[in-house]
């Protein structure tokens, strides 16, 4: 593409003035992208000391009931939550609906509150019953 | 169809025929990990407990078996999905954005492979 270089091209991260439209989807990518390696790597370490047996098994909760396995476990709750808030905003989106400016911004808000609110209700339930 | 720029390139060929196949299977698989992901959580904080034996024979009840079977080809699927337009919209370079999607693919197939095993273990094997 000769000439192609220095013509503008779409503005980046650092130049965009902050909102919630772009803040939930940063989160919806940040979120997804974190359970594929993390939330992923978890469950097939689950599955599989579920498969080796009691031994492999008691190791893996041992280490998850370590803080650094409650921030792990708590973290992929979160994450958990709010792809699945932002998620079901993408599906809204999809149909044509909520791109109003006012309403867009409403929900880009109100979806990550409610995945905090599930992730608090959710380890609150586990920890209280 | 003029040759200057991009879209002058392409306008009047028509459209892939492809386009909304990502897209679409990105909706059919968000579906599963939504359905499957709530049984799990829901599964699992309904136990009496979370020992091996209580998780195992959970885990081991023909469907329990096969939603768990479900749940890791579709997050491994989904997954796969999200990572490769990571990939697309950060790595440019053409080598590296190959690597990047080759180990993408060889690590998604492996681990949901490893998944499923694990689980016809849990349900089938006579170990442990």
């Amino acid at each position: 593409m000769a000439g192609a270089s220095n013509r503008p091209i779409s503005p980046h991260l650092q130049i965009w003035k902050w909102g919630p439209g772009m803040a939930v989807s940063i989160l919806h990518r940040v979120t997804g992208d974190g359970m594929a390696l993390v939330g992923l790597a978890v469950l097939l370490w689950w599955l599989g000391a579920l498969a080796g047996g009691e031994g492999s098994y008691v190791e893996f909760t041992r280490h998850m009931k370590e803080w650094y396995g409650q921030v792990v476990l708590i973290g992929l709750s979160w994450a958990f939550f709010t792809h699945m808030a932002s998620g079901l905003r993408h599906f809204v989106l999809d149909i044509g609906a909520g791109y109003e400016l006012k309403n867009n911004a409403v929900w880009s808000m109100v979806t990550p509150l409610i995945a905090l609110a599930l992730t608090g209700a959710t380890w609150a339930y586990i920890l209280l019953r | 169809m003029g040759n200057g720029t991009n879209i002058g390139r392409v306008r009047g060929l028509g459209s892939a025929k492809s386009g909304t196949h990502h897209w679409m299977l990105q909706r059919f698989t968000a579906i599963g990990n939504l359905v499957l992901g709530l049984w799990l959580l829901f599964s699992l904080v309904g136990l009496p407990d979370l020992m091996f034996k209580t998780v195992k024979a959970w885990a081991a009840q023909p469907i329990s078996a096969t939603a768990l079977v479900l749940f890791a080809v579709t997050t491994f699927w989904h997954a796969r999905l999200g990572l490769q337009v990571l990939i697309e919209d950060y790595v440019h370079e053409h080598a590296n954005k190959f690597a990047a999607m080759t180990l993408l693919n060889l690590a998604s197939f492996g681990g949901a492979a490893f998944g499923v095993f694990a689980i016809v273990r849990i349900a089938l094997g006579a170990a442990a």
